[in-house]
């Protein structure tokens, strides 16, 4: 039945608010958390949020009218209380599949995240999570390799993979910096990553970053018997550097390259994790810029988006917090977005802060990185917490050992084996954290060292951004 | 007074990845180790190599996979029975996860010269 043209500014709750709608398998569901002005009706507030991420705009068009909006609108379907906060509310908002081009996060985040967060009427607005449809998941290529893959390239199983940044990370020259990677490997880490700010600056040029590393990871290799990898950090100013340096890391027959895909951008990810795909290279994905989006409890984007998102435009690893070191997260909350990257099905689970079923079909997981603030005492929960298939990284706990980073690296990889033997035997090891790492440390001096230089250090803050639960 | 370094030099030692950095196992805890696997339902895979082709992805099987198997008691004497007919080979146990694919752990139970 065709409608008439009738000028003028219409509710929103008109056209968007319908809570009989029942969501297709199709659909793209997202969760905003919203805080609307003062005065303006929770229906209105979530009409105009599903208005203004799909099809609305403020005025009534006549335009509209050449086409069937009822097919293309997104719906607010349902409202909830946010608990323990009166003047917030969750709304759940429908979007048909054919608002967005196939395989495009970009296209995605554009609609989800775009005009509406500076909507007048809102206070704040925050992406929560979104559901996927499996036939939207079909389209994207996501990680290049995935874990299992990435396992058999580096043949490391049974065990979560041990890493470390290069410290200092800014002033070090090439040269200098290769003898690092060198010393953390030889002592018997797996994989050593360039900061995220290490691009190609006046001290150390990217090309001369590459060959040196190269050469010591090579030699690592060597004398170790094991399979030794770097992130050489391929982050660039213009998608052609991007390319040219990842190409060059393929030339010196390296395993793994990075990126950092929020301030790198979601197109120049997707396009790097394409080329990592038909190159057979690991890509380790940093998530530099993802606080001033994801920390405010009541505005932006949650991380397990930003995580959602990532696994959909293509990553083998990626950065997640630590629960239990320097930088911010809660402990079901990281927990519910790492099964997100790992996992081919997700179910709805509040106490984790997932809002839906998520079904990722055949999407190869992501390794779960674990880095920042964390040292030999951390072990057994870092183990307990992030399982076998994450990575593990120590910068200052390895470099910080006061017999050089070799030691240090050493320290790690003993304290790791021994938790990852304990638990396999029946342990609890978070309970019996200490009688383990003391066990361990009677045969390596090196661990020893490092529990008696890292014995006081914690970082009791309580944490900003916590899951929404009635107090 | 002779002058003292508080700094140790740390020796590059060769591994071979998994508890590579643990001293060797006691026959109990690899035992422990095993019940692991088979507690986790995966099937053992016991393989071997001679040392100098350690970095090689294949090493040959010791018979087939043993699927499905639960025998504590068997897979050790498998195990023994490997090194028997390959002692300077490197031995390894593998837990193998049909569902993934991939292995849930492995790890070498005796070290060939």
């Amino acid at each position: 039945m065709s409608k008439k043209y009738d000028a003028g500014v219409k509710e929103y709750r008109d056209t968007y608010w319908t809570p009989e709608y029942v969501p297709l398998d199709t659909d793209l569901l997202a969760c905003f958390k919203c805080t609307g002005q003062e005065g303006v009706p929770r229906e209105e507030v979530a009409a105009a949020v599903a208005a203004e991420s799909s099809t609305g705009t403020w005025s009534t068009v006549w335009s509209e009218l050449l086409t069937d909006l009822e097919f293309y609108k997104g719906r607010c379907y349902r409202i909830e209380d946010v608990p323990g906060d009166p003047e917030a509310f969750y709304a759940f908002i429908a979007y048909p599949l054919d608002l967005f081009e196939e395989g495009s996060i970009t296209n995605v985040l554009t609609s989800l995240v775009g005009n509406v967060f500076g909507f007048k009427a809102l206070r704040h607005l925050r992406l929560e999570d979104i559901r996927f449809p499996i036939a939207f998941i079909k389209t994207c290529g996501g990680p290049p390799n995935g874990i299992v893959v990435e396992r058999d390239r580096l043949n490391k199983y049974g065990r979560p993979l041990l890493g470390c940044t290069i410290k200092p990370k800014l002033g070090l020259s090439g040269k200098n910096y290769g003898r690092v990677v060198y010393e953390c490997l030889r002592g018997g880490l797996d994989l050593t990553k360039d900061d995220e700010n290490i691009n190609s600056q006046p001290f150390q040029r990217w090309r001369e970053r590459f060959e040196f590393v190269a050469e010591a990871v090579k030699l690592a290799q060597r004398e170790t018997g094991e399979v030794k990898g770097h992130y050489l950090n391929c982050t660039a100013n213009t998608p052609e550097e991007l390319y040219e340096r990842a190409e060059f890391a393929k030339e010196l027959d390296m395993p793994i390259i990075m990126h950092d895909y929020i301030t790198g951008g979601f197109t120049a990810n997707t396009g790097l994790a394409n080329w990592c795909r038909k190159n057979g290279m690991l890509l380790h994905i940093h998530r530099a810029m993802h606080a001033v989006i994801d920390r405010h409890p009541k505005h932006g984007i949650h991380f397990r988006v930003l995580a959602k998102c990532l696994r959909l435009s293509g990553g083998d690893q990626l950065h997640t917090g630590t629960v239990v070191g320097k930088l911010e997260g809660d402990r079901q909350t990281t927990l519910g977005y790492i099964d997100n990257l790992r996992e081919s099905f997700v179910p709805e689970d509040r106490s984790r802060g997932n809002f839906f079923d998520q079904d990722w079909g055949s999407m190869p997981g992501v390794f779960a990185v674990a880095s920042g603030g964390i040292h030999v005492w951390h072990m057994p929960a870092l183990l307990a917490i992030f399982g076998d298939d994450s990575c593990l990284q120590f910068g200052g706990g390895t470099h910080g050992h006061p017999w050089g980073s070799a030691a240090g690296a050493a320290a790690n990889r003993v304290a790791l084996e021994a938790c990852v033997k304990a638990r396999n035997a029946g342990r609890e090891i978070e309970k019996e954290s200490r009688d383990i790492l003391m066990e361990a440390a009677k045969h390596s001096p090196e661990l020893a060292i490092a529990l008696e230089t890292w014995k006081e250090i914690k970082f009791e803050f309580d944490t900003v951004d916590k899951l929404d639960v009635q107090g | 007074m002779p002058f003292q370094s508080t700094v140790s030099d740390y020796q590059t030692v060769a591994t071979l990845e998994t508890f590579g950095f643990l001293p060797p196992m006691t026959q109990e805890e690899i035992y422990d180790q095993i019940a692991y696997i088979i507690a986790q339902g995966w099937s053992p895979v016991i393989e071997h190599v001679h040392p100098t082709g350690c970095m090689q992805t294949y090493w040959s099987y010791w018979k087939l996979p043993f699927f499905g198997e639960k025998d504590l008691n068997l897979i050790v004497s498998e195990l023994e029975a490997c090194h028997r007919a390959y002692p300077d080979h490197h031995v390894r146990i593998i837990g193998y996860d049909a569902y993934t694919q991939s292995q849930g752990t492995a790890f070498v139970v005796f070290q060939g010269r």
